[in-house]
């Protein structure tokens, strides 16, 4: 609603909507950057120092004074963004050099648009859109299209070996993630992120609050399908195939380097936090407080949205360092044969459910 | 409703020149020093041998084929389930045999073995597997 807001707060809408309107967009989507680069930061920063814990190491530390990484190694995501920016742009003589480029304006542009269908808060949602979570699953795989150019026009072989694994992998896992919003949307009749989260205000079974996760079993189940998806398709451990480093260099990235590998970087930390995201708002009440009425009003919803969001997002870095990579085929079949007939019986299952109990 | 695809319009308009501008300041500043052997594709130190563009394992195609059944199946169910409420038992009777139909198709895939990323048993297989079929039970068939 933010845009909408923004439109009538300006003195001379009327006289020139298109300059206001655009205007209006403008001063939504500078935040909404800053926030992604903020957040892949803070992500950065955090993986360092969670890794780094859970194997018993200190992580990134500053020493002395000088050019080092400040307090805690505090500044070295910053150091490693100037070292991209500072990096050397190469293109390969052998590659397809216009679908080389175009790679990286695709990845990030696709994980960028998502962000402005994202429910921040009760207030800032910057387009409330009616069918936003329909609009999030489609352009959320635009990144797919990305990875393949870039795989392709590398021309190198652990780079399509890359591209193929992971779009293979990520248009499979899309599958189960769009039938367990599914089951969502069963249960709210409502595709826009707002309404999905003011259907789950309140309080159910008499202690929980009233979140879908909570709401029958199967929507209890769906939860883990779509998360455990939704880590598939960031190409993260456990199902980091697409660019195991110990095989593939780096996947469908092996030949970029500098600003471009940058954006692929941001885009994938980007799209963690549209899954987590996109869970909280359809499983975990969104905005809503844990407890309904403590902390419950405007200003706090952004604090409860972020903060279940980089939970879950802490989630997917522990589990990085808890389990051990699958194998390709292992996790094609968990995929076909385990998740998505899960998802059609999650589905009969919610059905079912609502015509007797709800 | 045009407000909210305009936002979007603006959005990607905004995404490319973000990803711009960043290029356009590596560009300036970065140091360029290209050599021959810079520019190679990499491969682990050894000289690159033949291009990458090559016939691809027909697997991938098979995934794709089966993802776009289920994913244009995903898009008839969201209509339904945004008014599964309203129209209660007959609706979901009516899905319930459409998924079926679909389940059906999933069954028929899983036992043709077209889910198996690995596929040990191919039934009539042709041409280039049909020899690595007369080999005993287990062993695999096609490259990684």
């Amino acid at each position: 609603m933010t845009v909408d807001n923004l439109i009538n707060w300006f003195p001379f809408g009327a006289e020139w909507p298109v300059i206001t309107f655009v205007s209006a967009v403008l001063i939504c989507a500078i935040p909404v950057f800053l926030f992604i680069a903020v957040y892949a930061l803070v992500a950065i920063y955090g993986e360092l120092k969670i890794s780094s814990f859970m194997q018993d190491k200190v992580g990134p530390m500053g020493q002395g004074v000088g050019l080092h990484a400040g307090k805690w190694g505090l500044l070295q995501p910053v150091a490693d963004a100037l070292k991209l920016i500072l990096k050397e742009d190469i293109i390969p003589e052998s590659a397809d050099k216009k679908l080389f480029i175009l790679a990286p304006f695709v990845v990030f542009v696709g994980a960028f648009i998502t962000f402005a269908a994202l429910p921040f808060s009760q207030e800032i949602i910057v387009a409330d859109m009616n069918i936003g979570v329909f609009y999030i699953l489609a352009v959320s795989s635009l990144g797919v299209i990305g990875i393949i150019l870039a795989g392709w026009s590398s021309n190198n072989k652990w780079s399509l070996y890359g591209a193929m694994r992971s779009a293979a992998q990520i248009v499979s896992y899309e599958i189960p993630a769009g039938l367990s919003i599914i089951t969502i949307v069963m249960l709210t009749g409502t595709l826009s992120m707002q309404g999905i989260i003011i259907s789950q205000q309140g309080i159910i079974w008499g202690f929980l609050p009233n979140w879908i996760i909570f709401n029958n079993p199967f929507s209890f189940i769906a939860f883990f399908i779509f998360f455990i998806s939704g880590v598939a398709e960031c190409n993260r451990t456990p199902f980091d195939i697409p660019e195991a480093e110990s095989e593939l260099v780096a996947g469908a990235y092996t030949e970029y380097s500098g600003m471009r590998y940058a954006f692929f970087f941001l885009s994938e930390y980007a799209n963690m936090f549209v899954v987590s995201g996109v869970a909280v708002a359809a499983f975990l009440g969104g905005w809503n407080s844990p407890i309904p009425g403590f902390m419950d009003s405007p200003p706090w919803g952004l604090f409860w949205f972020i903060g279940k969001s980089m939970s879950l997002i802490f989630l997917m870095i522990w589990f990085r360092w808890t389990f051990p990579r699958l194998r390709v085929d292992q996790l094609m079949s968990v995929c076909w044969k385990v998740f998505l007939p899960v998802s059609f019986v999650n589905i009969f299952g919610v059905g079912i459910w609502n015509l007797l109990v709800g | 409703m045009y407000r909210d695809f305009g936002t979007i319009f603006l959005f990607i308009l905004i995404g490319i020149v973000l990803v711009y501008v960043p290029l356009l300041i590596q560009r300036l500043i970065a140091p360029k020093k290209n050599t021959p052997d810079k520019l190679s594709t990499y491969e682990c130190g050894e000289e690159s041998e033949g291009s990458a563009w090559v016939q691809f394992n027909i697997r991938f195609y098979v995934i794709a084929l089966i993802f776009l059944i289920f994913d244009v199946e995903v898009v008839f169910l969201f209509p339904w389930a945004v008014v599964f409420q309203e129209l209660g038992l007959l609706a979901f009777v009516e899905m319930a045999i459409f998924l079926l139909i679909l389940i059906v198709g999933l069954a028929y895939v899983w036992k043709k073995g077209d889910l198996d990323w690995v596929k040990y048993n191919v039934k009539y297989a042709r041409g280039r597997y049909s020899k690595a079929i007369t080999e005993k039970e287990g062993t695999a068939v096609g490259n990684s």
